[in-house]
């Protein structure tokens, strides 16, 4: 029987009742006394040198109380970058600074050139068009390899546009090479992973607030880690210690890896609101979202897969340029590289890895993490080449895959990481089997009695999750630690508020975190409360992005359970005057081993803060713990994906008719959590798949600045999921054996999404299109495989 | 947005008084018009608000056409008896544009006013033969309302009033969603009268809803799948954008032409 509490229950989303009622707390709910509002002015133009700025009409517009341009920003820093790429030659990548607001050149459309702060949102807007901007338009850059080939530079530190140029593992070089050359069969394949904008439901806001009292700063913001961003605002921007600053991210409506940064606007509020010594509010509108959220993906690759005979696998290439956009956001270096590079071996043995890696300066927007960050480009370039392969070769995909398959664990990678725990022919089995794989052909011959081209395609990955050991990352270049801390206190009558460092905007933490407190303590999940995204209430934490929070933030709080178990075990050995050792606790009761002495949970709890009869001498009095977990290794979190589509050869329509996911996430705490994290990250890969795609034109302005353009999906756009996460090998380093799900979804689907629909174009010969996979995209290449497959 | 006046006039005649003011602009279900001024890319002085003019307002069937009020909304167009019954086809595609809210806002005179060159009911109203009214008294065929991409007959201040749609035998509306906006990537409506057939092309066209003459033509003379069978639009005066090329479109509209012989039965 499924359980009903505690780890292994699918217990309700307790959040959701606000969210549902409308009674969720978000950045833009709130409204401070005495608030003023501010509204950007953002460039028009990809690439501009700024000659003159006339304010003048704006500051004496209605309602006006001041317009700030970059020179109210001389004192301060630029947005800092949080993680430091060294290149092929041991050089630092490039890191030019990025303005608060634009100094003296904008260089992406929405780069902000002033901001003017009014009474109201709508005069801050009405005066913001009373500014003058003397803006002489340069050429831009735009696309990655024409940067790369001289001419225009976005950063005059920059001349080749190369932030960076990485090669990965720089010792591996020569032997691919050589394999590769040697090899029996070479399978080669260019491919673009396209660049997408994040959209989460919630546009970004941000209120600054100053205490002159006590000279306190308060920043409420729709971050996914608060505490990082008291860290790079506070010393790198501001200027401002810890301890006056505050940072608040309440409820937050989804970030998929584009809150997690900090961006010019937190820093702009912040400041302004010192200033002018009132509260300052911005909110984003969807279409400044568009041009001033940090991008995901925008990969160029090659890559080479060089085989035996038999189809083994005996070295894989990869070069890459990776769009970092006109600025470095705070992780964007790292993406390309740490996140995957040493992502790509895949769920495979192959000997030999080696990648090179150009990040570059183009005139579009930063571009960063976005659900996956690194290992869907991984995932999508090894799944890809390897599904080519299998057609090259005449092997069953799944054959194919299987005969590579990694099966020894844990197991040292060509490209640094060590792999824990997995069964990659297990997750298999389980996704040929839920697929139906056996009735495709029938499936397929039925679709062709209707004109119907049926394609069925597998992908399988593997993602490093619950980022990450501080000292591996340290080495990398990270600038910060990436531990996770937590706070367990319990109440004198037995309740218990977990103050943790993880920040929950989709993914149901106060249900999941609850449910393992409730199963270790023996208690009931609604004496729990979960607070989380309050610098001045949680211990310092990194936040929530990279599948962390229960492998690394969780794990946080079961060290301070421990504590707080060992102690009350202390102190109910003394109340029951036994051996500490005799005590055992089970079930929320504390009991004399072998009598039928005990007390409960509540009692040990009271003891604890009404210390009367107490340990004193050996004990302190109260019950509160506070831990900092720090990984040992990554988390690999694995799966096979098998999508099945049908494609109107007519019009390039492409449907899915079914999707089905086998992921192994190690032990899983809440089923219908997880479920629901997997769905999320379907529709969105599927989504990259099949239609999303931002694009610039020639002149870096934003073709796709709207949901006019840019396509998200619908609830009509994909089919049913089957999930299961039955075939589960424990993570085997972190307490609660899991690896995270966040993820997942977004990273194995689009290859198998691709890998199913050119199946179903076999007949024409065609060997890959680039995502998104729009109509006129598939129709485009049937139309010009048509003459051929004529021919034959 | 920028300030404006908002009047909400109780009858027509007060509307087309209200539209005399200079920068006036009517307002019917917002659809396009709310996200236009939120934008900041009109800036009328008055709104003038049709959505509370009953007589402006529902279906009534009069002998062989179909009248529809202009500030019918498209959801109580797709669940009209009247409109199911006499032209299905109509029902389907008022029933089909944008979402529920989209549908329960949205009105068939603000979108024959608007005449976005991806909007679904410009080619019901100009493969059917429709004629629109208005509050100047004139009564407008679809041939010459239509004029190009946002661009029709009416002259400053004027109101449509209502759609005259003629039933046909059958009718049929195919339309391919361009994937972001949902709107007709190409839409084609194709009508069937005793006399001939009228053949609509929605989304495609770089001079808005246009007829397609040879396919009438073709159709006129034998209404078959096969007559429309690997005709071609010409692609010369396609769109092309992110979302199709010309050729692109050529193709679908062909495909979608031929679906909707088909579907005619
Ligand atoms: C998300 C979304 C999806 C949509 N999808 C589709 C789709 O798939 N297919 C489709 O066809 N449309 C679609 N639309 C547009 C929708 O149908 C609009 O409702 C319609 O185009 C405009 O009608 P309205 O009543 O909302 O007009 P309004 O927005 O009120 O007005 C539009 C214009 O027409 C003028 N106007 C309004 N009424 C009159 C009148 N009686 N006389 C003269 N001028 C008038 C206004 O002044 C304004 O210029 C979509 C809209 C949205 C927001």
């Amino acid at each position: 029987m499924a359980k009903d509490f505690g780890i292994g229950a699918s217990s309700k989303r307790r959040e959701d009742k606000r969210f549902l009622t409308g009674t969720g707390r978000y950045t833009d709910d709130m409204n401070k006394p005495g608030q003023a509002y501010v509204h950007f002015l953002r460039s028009d133009m990809a690439s501009g040198r700024i000659n003159g700025i006339d304010i003048a009409a704006a500051e004496a517009a209605p309602g006006v109380i001041k317009v700030f341009t970059s020179r109210d920003f001389e004192a301060v820093g630029g947005v800092p970058c949080g993680w430091q790429v060294t290149d092929r030659h041991g050089e630092p990548m490039k890191e030019p600074k990025h303005p608060v607001l634009a100094e003296g050149f904008v260089r992406h459309v929405g780069d902000p050139i002033a901001a003017v702060v009014a009474e109201t949102r709508a005069q801050a807007r009405d005066a913001a068009e009373l500014i003058e901007v003397d803006l002489e338009e340069l050429p831009a850059v735009v696309n990655l390899r024409a940067a790369v080939s001289g001419g225009t530079a976005v950063h005059p530190e920059a001349p080749d546009n190369l932030c960076y140029d990485w090669d990965f593992p720089a010792e591996s070089k020569d032997a691919v090479d050589e394999a590769i050359r040697n090899a029996h069969h070479v399978t080669v394949l260019e491919l673009v992973n396209n660049r997408l904008v994040a959209n989460p439901m919630e546009p970004r806001a941000a209120i600054g607030e100053y205490d002159a009292a006590d000279d306190q700063h308060t920043l409420w913001t729709t971050s996914q880690n608060p505490h990082v961003i008291r860290l790079l605002m506070g010393a790198f921007v501001l200027g401002i210690p810890e301890h006056k600053l505050r940072v608040v991210a309440p409820d937050v409506g989804g970030g998929f890896g584009s809150k997690i940064y900090h961006y010019a606007e937190e820093a702009f509020v912040t400041l302004a609101a010192k200033v002018l010594n009132r509260p300052v509010k911005w909110t984003s509108d969807r279409g400044e979202a568009f041009m001033s959220d940090a991008h995901g993906r925008d990969h160029v690759c090659k890559v080479e897969l060089a085989m035996d005979a038999e189809g083994h696998f005996l070295a894989l290439r990869s070069t890459t340029l990776a769009n970092m956009g006109a600025y470095l956001s705070t992780f964007a270096p790292c993406i390309p590289t740490w996140l995957h590079g040493t992502l790509l071996a895949g769920n495979y043995k192959t000997p030999l890895i080696f990648t090179n890696v150009r990040a570059v300066f183009t005139n579009t927007v930063p571009v960063d993490a976005y659900r996956g960050a690194g290992r869907p480009e991984a995932t999508y370039l090894i799944e890809r080449t390897v599904d080519k392969a299998a057609r090259e070769m005449g092997i069953d995909p799944a054959e194919l895959r299987r005969r590579n398959f990694i099966t020894q664990f844990p197991y040292q990678t060509p490209v640094a990481v060590e792999y824990d725990s997995g069964d990659y022919n297990a997750t298999l089995d389980k996704v040929l089997e839920g697929s139906d794989r056996a009735g495709f052909e029938a499936r397929k011959a039925e679709s062709a009695s209707r004109g119907k081209l049926r394609g069925y395609g597998l992908a399988h990955y593997i993602e490093a999750c619950g980022i990450a050991p501080s000292s591996l990352v340290g080495a990398l270049g990270a600038r910060a630690g990436l531990y996770e801390a937590a706070t367990v206190r319990v109440n004198p009558t037995g309740s218990i508020s977990v103050f943790t460092g993880s920040h929950s905007h989709g993914q149901g933490h106060e249900t999941t975190f609850a449910q393992v407190v409730a199963d270790m303590l023996g208690v009931p999940e609604d004496s729990i409360d979960i607070v989380h995204g309050d610098t001045n209430r949680v211990p310092f934490g990194m936040g929530t992005y990279g599948s962390r929070s229960l492998a690394v933030g969780g794990s946080a709080i079961v060290k301070s359970v421990d504590k707080i178990v060992a102690k009350a075990k202390k102190i109910a050995a003394h109340l029951l005057e036994a051996a500490e050792s005799d005590i055992t606790f089970e079930n929320g009761q504390f009991s004399v081993q072998g009598t039928d002495k005990s007390l409960a949970w509540g009692e040990v709890c009271l003891a604890a803060y009404v210390p009367h009869k107490y340990p004193i001498e050996t004990l302190e009095p109260g019950l509160e713990e506070t831990s900092f977990y720090d990984p040992a290794n990554f988390t690999y979190p694995s799966g096979a994906y098998a999508c099945e589509v049908e494609v109107d050869p007519e019009t390039g329509k492409v449907e899915v008719l079914s999707f089905t996911a086998a992921d192994d996430f190690g032990n899983v705490v809440n089923p219908m959590i997880v479920e629901g994290q997997v769905h999320g990250g379907l529709a969105q890969g599927l989504g990259q798949a099949l239609m999303e795609g931002c694009v610039y034109d020639e002149n870096g302005q934003l073709i796709t600045a709207s949901f006019m353009d840019y396509a998200m999906p619908l609830a009509k756009d994909l089919p049913s999921f089957t999930v299961d996460n039955s075939a589960c090998t424990p993570c085997t380093h972190n307490p609660l054996g899991v690896k995270g799900c966040g993820e997942a979804g977004a990273i194995g689907s689009p290859p198998a999404l691709v890998n199913a629909v050119l199946d179903a174009l076999s007949d024409y010969g065609i060997a890959h299109i680039d995502m998104p996979l729009t109509p006129s995209k598939v129709w485009a290449a049937i139309d010009a495989a048509r003459p051929a497959a004529a021919a034959e | 947005m920028y300030n404006f006046d908002y009047l909400r006039p109780a009858s027509l005649a007060e509307a087309v008084e209200a539209m005399k003011g200079e920068d006036a602009q009517a307002i019917s279900g917002g659809q396009t018009l709310i996200p236009t001024l939120k934008a900041r890319l009109a800036s009328p002085s008055v709104l003038v608000d049709l959505s509370g003019l009953a007589e402006l307002k529902g279906v009534s069937r009069e002998g062989d056409k179909l009248a529809i009020g202009a500030a019918t909304r498209h959801a109580d167009v797709a669940g009209s008896e009247a409109v199911r019954s006499a032209i299905p086809a109509l029902a389907a595609l008022a029933g089909n544009i944008g979402d529920p809210a989209v549908r329960n806002r949205g009105t068939l005179g603000g979108s024959v006013a608007n005449n976005d060159p991806a909007a679904c009911y410009p080619s019901a109203a100009l493969a059917l033969g429709a004629t629109i009214h208005t509050s100047a008294g004139r009564a407008i065929a679809a041939d010459d309302f239509f004029l190009g991409m946002f661009e029709t007959a009416l002259e400053e201040g004027e109101l449509v009033t209502r759609v005259d749609f003629p039933i046909p035998t059958a009718a049929n509306y195919q339309k391919f969603e361009q994937p972001a906006s949902r709107f007709a990537l190409v839409g084609v409506f194709v009508a069937r009268f005793p006399g001939g057939a009228r053949v609509a092309i929605t989304g495609a066209c770089e001079g808005g809803v246009s007829r397609w003459d040879a396919a009438e033509a073709a159709l006129s003379s034998d209404f078959s799948a096969g007559a429309v069978t690997g005709m071609a639009f010409p692609a010369d005066a396609l769109i092309g954008d992110i979302h199709g090329t010309p050729a692109y479109r050529a193709n679908l509209i062909g495909v979608l032409t031929r679906r909707a012989v088909q579907a005619c039965g």
